[in-house]
């Protein structure tokens, strides 16, 4: 299995709905298809938009993970790999 | 995904311009279309001379709402006007200004702040809303 390179982290640790997904989208459209971003946000809400985002647009939320305050996604996106 | 959702902006204040500016960068991010209507008192907060300032809460908000508001903003959240301006990077968002409230309002084109994409009447709101819901705000 290739390892996966995460090509950016999106820091959204502060920011309310619906900077976390806006940046999230931003990001995602610079990477190549099969590249990954990481994101980081406190926002609750981003726990069940991150999901619905991928799920709407293709892409694939791979990790997830939470350390408690804050909130941490690996999302690949869509395509190669 | 692909019917717009369109937003009839009515209110001016900026609680209700920043419900409506959450609900387009959402939009815009899922990448469904988006369609504002600007009218009466929300196309008053779109004047370039006035974008920036203070539009006030809605009513219910009150004393407690209003701290509320304010402790949101400095704790960093964007104005509605920048969230616009990231919804309209991100995705398909075109923002109209109703003629008759450009009457009401005595307005000229030059003075509304360049979100704003032009003019129109409900009927060419109603033809580029399609099938999508309508909101009214």
């Amino acid at each position: 299995m290739p390892v996966l390179e995460i090509s950016q982290t999106i820091d959204a640790r502060g920011l309310s709905c619906p900077m976390p997904i806006v940046k999230t989208a931003q990001a995602v459209r610079t990477i190549p298809s099969g590249a990954a971003i990481e994101l980081l946000a406190t926002d609750v809400g981003s726990i069940k938009d991150v999901a619905a985002w991928c799920k709407a647009t293709g892409n694939e939320l791979i990790e997830q993970t939470s350390d408690g305050a804050v909130y941490r996604f690996v999302i690949r996106r869509k395509g190669g790999l | 995904m692909d019917e717009p959702l369109n937003l009839v902006l009515f209110s001016g204040t900026d609680d209700k311009l920043q419900a409506a500016a959450v609900l387009t960068a959402g939009a815009a991010a899922l990448g469904k279309p988006v369609n504002i209507f600007l009218q009466y008192w929300a196309l008053d907060a779109f004047r370039s001379a006035r974008i920036g300032q203070d539009h006030g809460l809605a009513p219910e908000a009150g004393p407690a709402g209003r701290a509320a508001v304010d402790a949101l903003a400095r704790a960093g959240q964007a104005s509605w006007a920048e969230t616009l301006r990231q919804a309209k990077d991100l995705g398909s968002v075109d923002i109209q200004a109703c003629s008759l409230s450009m009457d009401l309002l005595n307005l000229e084109s030059t003075d509304l702040d360049s979100l704003v994409d032009g003019v129109e009447g409900v009927t060419a709101f109603y033809l580029n809303a399609g099938a999508g819901q309508v909101v009214f705000i």
